[in-house]
């Protein structure tokens, strides 16, 4: 390879290992994921026609500003983030595991002279008395150090979570490792929806962005849905969806109930408790009264489906809610009379009594009805969200490392001088260097100490 | 006495706060920083009865669909205002600087007001989507994580303050006047990284829990929603910023602009996007 080759691959993996490109990176992405929350995503191309002129939406289209954050270029600056990431650590973790894994054990002058915490002084003994004693101080004022002995003087060497330093490689490692999880899931998963009308089964789900049903290997049964209202309010209280799986004609779930917040699982598909609908038209029980005469009947009937009425009238069912307001459900009705225009008005479950107030001819109290749903259910299979939440505890650990645990170190050298000893001792920490230098000051008071005594 | 009445009082006890720190700006009595002090500390003893007060409420009013007081724009207001007390008051147990009192007390007096004023705060039950344990996890650590953020933004701009006041003058003599009872630049820079270095593993923990909990309820941990996204821009601004620390040239004066860029950004994800921007987290608001 000549020189300039090996220049420029250089160039490119100092490129590739540089923190400012992270910085532009980082700054990049925030700014344009921008533009996929002021420009609506995946919409129809009517809908955007509606919002923006054909020119414009061209213009966003070809940019792929319509779903950005599957677009090559937002994929590639994500890749150019993950090969920043890589290369960073490749450069910098052999030098940093070393340091954790085979400590400098003896500290000579150019070492000392590193130290912005040292100290010199003298004490009476020789190295061989001292040495004990200071070893035990080291071990209560510190970390048990490591005594080597070597060409004639005595070195001490403590330390405390050399694995600190670890912390953010282990951060950087668990975006890696999110990546990771977000590719399995997206190419060896899916999200998809069914509807299922109360009492029917289905094989199959429907994936997002593509008419191709997919088969689930298993059949879901939707035994019944129901939606409750807090009392006197119409705010949904819970959605439940009662859910039986069968595999090869064998019940393998049997009638597992599901809410939002609280999904079904088998075979690694979940389903998940989405939204839900009218399946056909409801059937309604209604207690006729003919006023004049206090004469009832009970009349069932469907919605749309004229029903008639003693007297000669008629009735039909022409618009039901199950939440009328705060009053639960009701019904509108036409009633058209045997002689008269037809009439227009609410009846409500909870309040049979009401409908005498409007003092017609007929007095109807709505007794029951039935409606038949579809429960509509979210269903993904994700073989890769594990991998993500690994990597999200990963994140969580490695930052806090990385930001409140420091890797301290303190080095002792006895050295004879004449009778006495010269001790020249020094400390470090990888982080928060102020609250180290509080410490190596009272760290400093006590081995004073302990050489006079 | 309801815990209605008890918020009114919180925010007059911020408010009369605040105008004490101000006043220690110009006074430098050390009685009124004193008495400041004392004020935000029985201010936020008062909140943390009133949020328990209506905790307790919502069963009293609501029975078994009793909730801790998260789940609503008033409810979230309120939470954000005492998470920058706290933060707030365990920076000042450490560095004992009142003067940082006066640029980040406000904030918390603001979103009293606002809350006290402007929003709704009837005690309603939840609907199905926000019926889960994720809720309290994910408010509490986003709150706590911009809380981290609005006290790193006030000492910002205390330091763009100082710094632009010091420019003109030799190295070494700080400003002199209001500016003397500000900590030094070196400090203000100092508990603006410390303040991110909090902030960000609690943003970092409120996505993840976010995400969770949208993969419990809709089956999917991320979808790109505008809520989800911006909250990832702002994770990305910090994380530049922790790293722009390591680049020589990026502390001090720009560290001060990023810290407050950052801030901006997480007020636009917690009220700009519901009140915007359309979505997931349209509930958020309101």
């Amino acid at each position: 390879m000549s020189a300039k080759d090996r220049n420029a691959l250089t160039a490119v993996w100092d490129f590739f290992c540089s923190l400012k490109l992270t910085i532009v990176t980082l700054i990049l992405l925030a700014a344009t994921s921008i533009i996929g929350t002021v420009i609506q995503q995946n919409r129809s191309p009517q809908e955007y026609l509606q919002e923006y002129s054909e020119t414009t939406f061209r213009l966003f289209d070809a940019l792929g500003f319509f779903d950005m954050y599957h677009s090559w270029w937002f994929l590639a600056l994500l890749a150019l983030f993950s090969i920043n990431l890589i290369a960073c650590s490749i450069k910098r973790l052999p030098r940093v595991w070393k340091t954790v894994r085979e400590p400098v054990l003896v500290a000579d002058d150019a070492l000392y002279r590193t130290l912005s915490n040292q100290e010199e002084l003298l004490a009476k003994g020789a190295p061989s008395e001292l040495k004990e004693r200071l070893a035990a101080y080291v071990g209560r004022s510190f970390a048990s150090p490591v005594v080597t002995e070597r060409d004639g003087a005595v070195h001490l060497f403590a330390q405390k979570a050399p694995w600190a330093r670890m912390g953010v490689y282990v951060t950087h490692l668990s975006i890696l490792i999110i990546f990771a999880g977000a590719i399995i899931g997206t190419v060896w998963g899916y999200k998809a929806y069914v509807n299922i009308v109360e009492g029917t089964e289905t094989t199959q789900v429907w994936p997002r962005g593509s008419d191709a049903p997919i088969d689930l290997g298993f059949a879901v049964r939707c035994d019944e849905f129901s939606v409750s209202y807090y009392p006197g309010s119409n705010r949904p209280k819970e959605f439940r969806s009662v859910l039986t799986v069968s595999e090869g004609g064998r019940t393998v779930i049997e009638k597992r109930p599901i809410i939002v917040n609280d999904p079904l699982t088998h075979n690694g598909i979940t389903f998940y408790q989405s939204s839900y609908g009218p399946a056909g038209d409801p059937a309604f029980q209604f207690k006729v009264k003919l006023r004049s005469t206090g004469e009832t009947q009970d009349v069932s009937v469907r919605q749309g489906e004229r029903a008639l009425l003693p007297g000669g009238g008629s009735f039909r069912v022409a618009d039901f809610t199950e939440s009328f307001q705060n009053f639960g459900a009701a019904a509108r009705l036409e009633v058209t009379p045997a002689d008269g225009p037809p009439r227009s008005f609410v009846v409500l479950k909870a309040f049979p009594e009401f409908d005498a107030q409007r003092g017609g001819e007929y007095i109807f109290s709505l007794v029951d009805y039935q409606q038949r749903f579809y429960t509509g259910l979210q269903v993904a299979k994700d073989p890769g969200v594990w991998v993500v939440w690994t990597g999200c505890f990963l994140m969580v650990v490695g930052s806090l490392i990385a930001f409140f645990l420091s890797h301290r170190r303190i080095w002792v050298t006895l050295r004879p001088h004449g009778d006495k000893t010269a001790i020249r001792f020094g400390g470090s920490a990888h982080r928060n260097q102020p609250a180290f230098e509080i410490f190596f000051d009272e760290f400093k008071k006590g081995l004073r100490e302990e050489v006079k005594g | 006495m309801s815990s209605a009445q008890l918020f009114n009082v919180v925010t007059i006890g911020y408010f009369a706060a605040m105008v004490l720190f101000i006043a220690y700006l110009a006074t430098r009595s050390k009685g009124v920083a004193l008495v400041a002090n004392i004020l935000a500390w029985v201010g936020f003893a008062a909140q943390t009865v009133a949020i328990g007060l209506r905790w307790y409420e919502s069963y009293q009013m609501l029975g078994d669909a009793g909730r801790a007081p998260l789940s609503n724009l008033y409810e979230s207001v309120v939470f954000f205002s005492w998470t920058i007390l706290l933060i707030y008051l365990i920076l000042d147990l450490k560095y004992r600087q009142p003067a940082v009192g006066a640029f980040v007390i406000p904030f918390a007096f603001l979103g009293m007001t606002w809350a006290q004023l402007g929003l709704n705060d009837a005690i309603e039950p939840l609907v199905p989507a926000l019926q889960s344990n994720w809720l309290t996890y994910h408010v509490i650590t986003c709150f706590l994580g911009y809380a981290a953020f609005a006290v790193a933004c006030g000492v910002s701009i205390m330091y763009l303050i100082k710094a632009g006041k010091e420019e003109g003058r030799p190295a070494d003599t700080p400003a002199g006047g209001i500016l003397a009872l500000f900590p030094s630049t070196r400090i203000l820079d100092d508990i603006n990284y410390k303040s991110i270095m909090i902030g960000f593993p609690l943003l970092s923990l409120g996505i993840i829990t976010g995400a969770a909990w949208a993969n419990y309820a809709w089956g999917t941990y991320w979808s790109w929603d505008p809520k989800e996204t911006w909250s990832l821009i702002v994770w990305f601004i910090y994380a530049a910023f922790l790293h722009a620390r390591f680049t020589r040239g990026w502390v001090g004066k720009k560290a001060a602009w990023l810290s407050i860029f950052g801030f901006a950004a997480t007020i636009f994800c917690y009220l700009g996007v519901n009140l915007v921007l359309s979505g997931l987290h349209s509930y958020g608001g309101g």
